[in-house]
């Protein structure tokens, strides 16, 4: 905006006058583009899941259902095959269900407490502790994959459901300890030193001074960790055991296992399903989700 | 004096709160003009909205002479100094300087010269080279003046320069940003909230409340005809007393005593509720007492002593009265004095309004 | 636990890197055998496939994350209207695993059923755009699938770095005349090094990581086409040559090694210089 010529006779008075820019529709177009290239998966997903196989062979996949049906979802709950069986995803939901409520409990107080020790209790070595801790957050999993392996199948977990719970539990433990340490070290440390002073210890500040206050961070770690399991897919490949699957390797069976044409509809319908989840925590839980991605942003 | 910053009846909102007031402000050429007031006043509102800053909602803004009210900050001929001093950090401190004029296309030996002008003026000849980071709060500060210099304008805009300083420097800056002003004659529009700041650099200070000017005087007028209560009780330190009594028939009728208003100058005489305000250091103590109109008893209850003088508080028909006395003065609590000040000094204003009668 | 859970990371590694020098089978054997799997290792054409795969899907998933990912923080930025809704879509792929995008993407790729039929039913009978059907294109599908997911995070990450840039910074650029797009260039970007420093990073991490999408997407096919390192990791734990697996887990620690090493040179020179300003 450079200054305007103005016709003679107009005195400028009050606020600009508000130009529509070629920047700003500019702008506009190109978040616009953006949201539909970002939508347009999940719209092709929902609908193809309402589709019958004769109309995704007759139309496009940008077609709404013209007879949209349920058929396929109530399949792929409860009767799609992986390799021999035909129990649908219903038993992977409620695998991962298992998983998740076991997990996310246990990782988030063991991580609540070493973020807690960290942060307030200095003790020899706790700098180095953490190093490696936030050193694990950089680790591929595939290069612990073998050790953890063969560590739980010589306690006789391997493939159990506690197993699994152990595996999320330890690679949890370090974007968590990390989440609830820079949590904890952004509070006040006269806040820890006024209960010292008052005779209060470890256990004693813990639960009635920070536990209190970690109600925000708190929900966005089980956010975090939700979102996170539920997700997991090579865990629970490699770890849970054909008994305790997850619903997203169950997915991937599904869909691998299809013969012939590939039956889109069942396909799509699983995948909404086994998104469901991941997806309500998001949009319910929104901002929250969004704090959770900046907190767990491993800061340099 | 002819008016270099003239702004007519603006106002700000945001939906339903209004910031700032239909408000009106000349500012001569060449006049360094204070805006002081308690935070969320407007002062720094209006000062942005003098740079351009932030769009207004009604009303016309003038700079030497030239409607602005729709230009650009850069298109309306001022310089901008800011409390976080605002400097590129990762420019050295002559590219910070003459960032602004290079994006403009200005010819390099015309840069280089203004940069060297304004170096030589704000002793940064020898940091050119250095980036922000390697510079003290005072240094940094002068660079951020450096740059509203090089753009040679006739106006300079400060939005509490030096609240980020501590108060050593602080008092070294405020010195140097007068000399400054000297030297450059340029007008000058400075907010801050420290009143000592705005006393002693200030031609005139614009007092603010709620988006309104409360009082828009000389330093010396402000403090010793403050406009109302709210300007009285701002401006001082310890700030004014205030005593509440009856104006009645000349005389204002406090709890077991009448002070005598014989030798005050009303502006619009009346009667009835009224406060008396009486600076701290018009109260006087002991023999010099014996020669004030007003006189009485009474006893010390908190000493204060501060090195210069001492603060010592007491009470006068029932309501707190702080003075400022000698430090040779010895002064300790329950010791009765007499104390006495001159009326006619003093301030008077409206129970009601608060204005100044 | 915390001890556990660091006990975990160390040992394992370690364990990891000797077993490399082994020529475990299924079980561990202290059997060793120096860099001979390292050796056999370099000359699996799968494996230098797979290294480099990742090098190519890597560099792009990274540069248009980042790119991508700054034109909309940026836009973002502008004082737009509806911008909590925008954030919502940009970001809601992140919420889903990797395995459902790589399903979905695959759908839209389809040549069948997907994109290109659909154009093609516009009336444009030659368009093509199938990158999965080919082993010289699946690794693009790969990009672009992988992008729609992660992009989002990125976007978040620069914004909030430029949100926490100095409100005066923005103003004393407007006083001095200089244009936006200019701000951003010379002022605003060199400023927020920190979070483009955290965003590269997670996008590293993110890369060396790479397999759900993979197994979902295209199983490593067509052929070996899309095939990573930490698919041939663990298909060679499952295979039963965990020696051989192992040596290139080690492999795959390097980037990261590199990584944390840089970190930790720019820390040291970030206290050094913190020690001589202060």
């Amino acid at each position: 905006m450079s200054s305007v010529s103005l016709p003679a006779g107009i005195e400028p008075s009050g606020p600009r006058p508000r130009h529509v820019t070629a920047t700003r529709i500019g702008i506009y177009a190109f978040l616009l583009i953006a949201a539909l290239f970002f939508l347009i998966p999940l719209i092709v997903m929902i609908m193809t899941s309402m589709k019958s196989m004769s109309e995704i062979r007759g139309g496009n996949i940008f077609a709404l259902p013209m007879q949209p049906t349920l058929d396929y979802w109530v399949k792929a709950w409860s009767s799609a095959c992986t390799g021999r069986d035909c129990y649908g995803l219903a038993p992977g939901f409620f695998n991962s269900v298992k998983i998740t409520v076991l997990s996310v409990p246990v990782s988030i107080v063991i991580a609540m407490i070493n973020g807690y020790a960290l942060s307030f209790w200095r003790f020899r070595g706790s700098e180095l502790m953490f190093a490696i801790l936030l050193f694990g957050a950089f680790v591929p999993f595939q290069v612990l994959v073998y050790p953890i392996i063969f560590g739980l199948s010589r306690v006789g977990l391997f493939g159990t459901l506690p197993g699994i719970v152990i595996v999320h539990t330890i690679f949890g433990m370090p974007i968590l300890t990390l989440l609830f340490r820079n949590f904890f070290a952004s509070l006040p440390v006269e806040l820890f030193k006024a209960a010292r002073v008052d005779g209060a210890g470890f256990w004693r500040i813990f639960f009635s001074v920070m536990l209190p206050m970690s109600v925000p961070i708190t929900i966005v770690a089980v956010i975090l960790q939700v979102t996170g399991i539920w997700n997991d897919f090579i865990f629970g490949l490699v770890f849970a055991g054909r008994e305790n699957m997850p619903m997203t390797v169950q997915l991937n069976n599904i869909v691998r296992t299809s013969t012939g044409t590939v039956e889109y509809s069942t396909n799509m319908a699983a995948t909404v399903l086994t998104g469901a989840v991941p997806l309500i925590v998001y949009f319910v839980s929104g901002k929250w989700f969004v704090r959770g991605i900046a907190a767990g942003a491993v800061k340099g | 004096m002819s008016t270099s910053v003239e702004i007519k009846d603006l106002s700000l909102n945001y939906g339903t709160v209004t910031v700032l007031d239909r408000l009106n402000l000349e500012v001569g050429k060449g006049e360094f003009i204070v805006l002081l007031g308690p935070s969320g006043c407007g002062k720094s509102t209006l000062l942005n909205c003098i740079a351009g800053l932030l769009d207004i909602s009604a009303g016309q803004i003038f700079i030497s002479g030239k409607n602005v009210t729709w230009d650009e900050p850069k298109d309306r001929g001022i310089g901008m100094v800011f409390q976080s001093y605002a400097l590129y950090p990762q420019m050295t401190v002559e590219k910070n300087m003459s960032f602004g004029l290079r994006v403009a296309g200005m010819p390099k030996p015309e840069v280089d010269a203004r940069v060297k002008r304004a170096a030589e003026i704000l002793q940064l000849e020898s940091l050119l080279q250095r980036k922000p980071v390697e510079l003290s709060g005072g240094q940094r500060q002068r660079v951020a003046i450096g740059r509203a210099l090089v753009r040679d304008v006739d106006v300079f805009l400060f939005d509490e320069p030096l609240s980020n300083l501590d108060a050593k420097l602080r008092n070294d800056l405020r010195v140097e940003i007068k000399r400054l002003h000297h030297r450059l004659k340029n007008t000058m529009i400075y907010v801050t909230h420290d009143q000592i700041e705005a006393m002693t650099l200030a031609d005139r200070i614009a007092i603010m409340k709620n988006g309104v000017i409360q009082q828009l005087a000389d330093p010396h007028t402000i403090y010793n005809k403050p406009t109302n209560l709210f300007v009285a009780g701002f401006i001082g330190s310890p700030s004014m007393n205030f005593i509440r009594g009856d104006l009645t028939g000349g005389a204002l009728n406090i709890d077991g005593a009448s002070i005598p208003l014989a030798n005050y100058e009303f502006k619009a005489p009346m009667n009835g509720a009224a406060v008396l305000g009486v600076r701290p250091e018009h109260v006087v103590v002991g023999e010099e007492a014996q020669k004030m109109p007003f006189q009485v008893e009474s006893e010390i209850e908190i000493v204060e002593p501060m090195g210069a003088d001492t603060i010592a508080w007491t009470k006068l028909g029932g309501q707190s009265l702080t003075f400022r006395a000698d430090a040779e003065v010895r002064l300790v609590p329950g010791q009765k004095v007499l104390i006495g000040f001159d009326p006619g000094r003093g301030s008077v204003f409206n129970g009601e309004s608060g204005e100044r009668i | 636990m915390m001890i556990v859970a660091i006990g975990v990371f160390v040992i394992g590694i370690t364990f990891t890197v000797v077993l490399s020098f082994t020529n475990s089978k299924l079980f561990p054997s202290f059997n060793f055998v120096g860099w001979r799997q390292y050796e056999i290792l370099w000359s699996t054409p799968r494996w230098v496939q797979s290294v480099t795969n990742i090098w190519f899907y890597g560099f792009g998933h990274i540069v248009l994350c980042m790119g991508v990912g700054f034109a909309l923080a940026v836009a973002m930025d502008q004082r737009i209207r509806g911008e909590d809704a925008f954030r919502t879509i940009f970001l809601y792929p992140f919420a889903l695993s990797a395995v459902i995008t790589g399903l979905v993407w695959q759908l839209m790729l389809d040549p069948i059923w997907g994109f290109q039929a659909f154009v093609r039913s516009l009336g444009f009978a030659d368009f093509t755009f199938a990158p999965l059907a080919n082993g010289e294109t699946a690794l693009i599908g790969m990009i672009v699938a992988s992008v729609w997911n992660g992009v989002g995070v990125t976007m978040a990450i620069l914004l909030a770095g430029l949100r926490g840039i100095d409100e005066e910074i923005w103003k004393a650029a407007r006083v001095d005349g200089i244009p936006a797009w200019r701000t951003y260039v010379s002022i605003v970007v060199p400023m927020m090094r920190g979070a483009v420093a955290t965003a590269l990073v997670l996008l590293v991490v993110n890369v060396v990581r790479t397999f759900d999408i993979v197994i979902a997407m295209t199983g490593g096919g067509p052929g070996i086409a899309t095939q990573m390192p930490a698919t041939y990791v663990i298909d060679n734990i499952n295979s039963r040559n965990v020696g051989h697996g192992m040596a290139a887990a080690t492999c795959m620690l390097a980037p990261i090694a590199v990584l944390i090493i840089i970190q930790a040179v720019f820390r040291w020179r970030a206290s050094r210089r913190g020690r001589t300003t202060s």
